[in-house]
């Protein structure tokens, strides 16, 4: 019994560092001065500790740029997201109106349709638009989120009539209703997608490299994706790049997990 | 109830608006978009669009390009589902024992590569594949093995990039097989110790039939994203080396965005969908087949 318990923890303990050095390595390449990465056995720890990387990418690579772009724009989707998303969501699930049910059926069956497929003519239609190349291009799929909207609405049924019903005898309209009573019960899930939203727009990669084609429009993972081309070779850069890519979005997550945990779970054990 | 009504169709128009326009008229264009021979002219003067019915379909399927691209993601996604959701299952059953300490942590730590930035984090396991100075290698030479061109060679590149996508991703599948796992009973365990099972025949008696349909459903998840590869070769092989790690995504783009044959593009969009489609069907039969077996 003991020895299992030791080999449990010990297996842990194996993919726990299996998971962790990638990470903590690539945070230590990036304080090492050029050149150290590229040698043989790759070092732990840098020899003297510097910031030139980080000064390179922000003074001569436009990163302070890339990274307004990913965090304006993600910030924007977040916003979007939840103004289109959530009183749908809502709607779906507690106020009754004519094809309900069939329409929420068809959004369903539309989830299996991944969104790649529409990505040509979506080009198109915004190039004619003249929306390629803007923020705008770049938000418009986050506006149409059925995944959002089913989230929403699955959390919405457990609201329960009663309470509505007693504030429309009150003499509430339904817009003051949605505001006072439905926004506060929803905000654990508001959190919830405001995060899916955010890392996901954050991360997003083949749409902003399509869409936004001038360089001072790039989001970091297409700054990135477009710097690594060139720098093949300065890994320590390259590292920094990554850090100040991932660094964010690991921060808000580990800051947020309970919310971020529990949504993904209730959009796919129960769906 | 007049009333709520039209505010229930005041909340939902902005959204279903937005997946009209946004979703639904993009993916039906598309289909109309691989029956033409849209390309760069037609971009430049519409006027240079003819429709040529199934024209893009049959050159594609007589493009040896696009099925290289259709052998290399089916390669990824035999591979990488089973690799996946093995790591995953190990991870949940693991973390899932009670003696193991700080479960909490383990579960965030493990999960946490699944939020990051999968470019930032390619980047990085370019460099730990590395074939000098990788880490990767490094261990492997540690132990006697010749050194291995990872993404350098045809035969290595897939695999080389599985390992960094199970890596990314495993956690994601680990939170949903251990919220399952954390619905059996600890009984059921107890019981199947006291008839006298090994560890193996109480995951194979207990633990397996108490995931089965989830299994089924993160096998389905999992295919479709893996037929969705693209960032990964994008920004770690750019397809190569000699194209074995062009995926049907990266094919798509390539012939849309960078030889500008939207109408060609639209139709591999169309065939990768069909795939997924396919795939999914067949699982829910072969389920459906399994649990009338069972029952």
């Amino acid at each position: 019994m003991k020895v299992r318990d030791l080999l449990l923890n010990i297996g842990v303990a194996g993919i726990g560092l299996i998971v962790l050095f990638p990470l903590l390595w690539m945070v230590s390449v990036s304080f090492m001065s050029t050149g150290e990465a590229a040698t043989f056995p790759p070092p732990l720890l840098p020899k003297t500790w510097t910031l030139e990387h980080y000064r390179d990418l922000f003074v001569n690579q436009g990163m302070g740029r890339y990274m307004w772009n990913s965090f304006a724009l993600a910030t924007l989707a977040t916003a979007l997201a939840l103004l289109f998303t959530v009183p749908a969501g809502y709607a779906f699930a507690k106020l009754g109106f004519r094809g309900r049910d069939r329409l929420f059926q068809l959004l369903i069956g539309a989830l299996v349709i991944p969104a790649q497929i529409g990505t040509l003519p979506l080009f198109l239609m915004l190039k004619s638009m003249g929306l390629v190349n803007t923020y705008a291009g770049a938000l418009v799929p986050w506006l149409a989120s059925i995944f959002g909207l089913f989230l929403v609405r699955q959390y919405a049924l457990s609201i329960p009539d009663e309470m509505l019903e007693a504030a429309r005898i009150d003499g509430a309209t339904e817009g003051q209703i949605f505001r006072r009573i439905v926004l506060p019960t929803l905000s654990p899930i508001l959190v919830t997608l405001g995060l899916f939203v955010f890392l996901g727009s954050w991360n997003d990669f083949l749409w902003p490299l399509i869409v936004l084609t001038d360089q001072s429009n790039y989001t970091l993972p297409v700054a990135l994706a477009a710097l690594s081309r060139e720098h093949v070779q300065d890994v320590e850069l390259m590292m920094a790049g990554a850090v100040i890519t991932v660094a964010p979005v690991l921060i808000l997550f580990l800051a947020l997990q309970r919310f971020y945990i529990r949504g993904m779970l209730a959009g796919s054990v129960k769906g | 109830m007049g009333k709520t009504e039209r505010a229930a169709w005041g909340f939902v128009a902005p959204s279903l608006i937005a997946i009209a326009v946004f979703f639904v008229l993009p993916v039906i264009s598309a289909l109309l978009l691989s029956l033409t021979d849209f390309d760069i002219y037609a971009l430049a003067d519409l006027s240079n669009m003819r429709f040529v019915g199934l024209q893009n379909y049959e050159r594609l399927l007589g493009n040896p390009l696009f099925w290289g691209a259709m052998r290399n993601t089916m390669w990824f996604s035999v591979l990488g589902v089973p690799l996946t959701i093995g790591a995953s299952l190990l991870a949940a059953v693991i973390l899932n024992a009670r003696t193991v300490k700080w479960r909490p942590l383990w579960r965030v730590m493990f999960f946490a590569p699944y939020v990051t930035t999968l470019v930032a984090t390619a980047v990085l396991w370019n460099y730990m594949l590395h074939t000098r100075y990788g880490v990767i290698n490094w261990m492997i030479t540690s132990l006697g093995l010749p050194a291995v061109d990872w993404l350098g060679s045809p035969s290595t590149s897939i695999p080389a990039i599985l390992m960094f996508v199970v890596w990314k991703i495993f956690g994601y599948n680990m939170l949903i097989f251990l919220a399952v796992l954390q619905t059996v009973p600890d009984d059921l365990y107890e019981a199947a110790r006291i008839d006298g099972a090994g560890p193996w025949a109480r995951f194979q008696h207990v633990t397996l039939p108490a995931i089965g349909p989830t299994l089924l459903l993160v096998s389905i998840i999992s295919v479709a994203g893996f037929f969705q590869l693209f960032a990964e070769p994008y920004v770690m092989t750019q397809g190569g080396p000699s194209q074995s790690t062009v995926t049907v995504l990266y094919f798509m783009y390539e012939e849309g965005f960078k030889w500008w044959n939207l109408g060609s593009a639209s139709a591999v969009a169309f065939i990768l969908f069909l795939c997924i489609f396919v795939v999914t069907l067949l699982q829910l039969a072969v389920s459906r087949r399994l649990g009338g077996d069972h029952t």
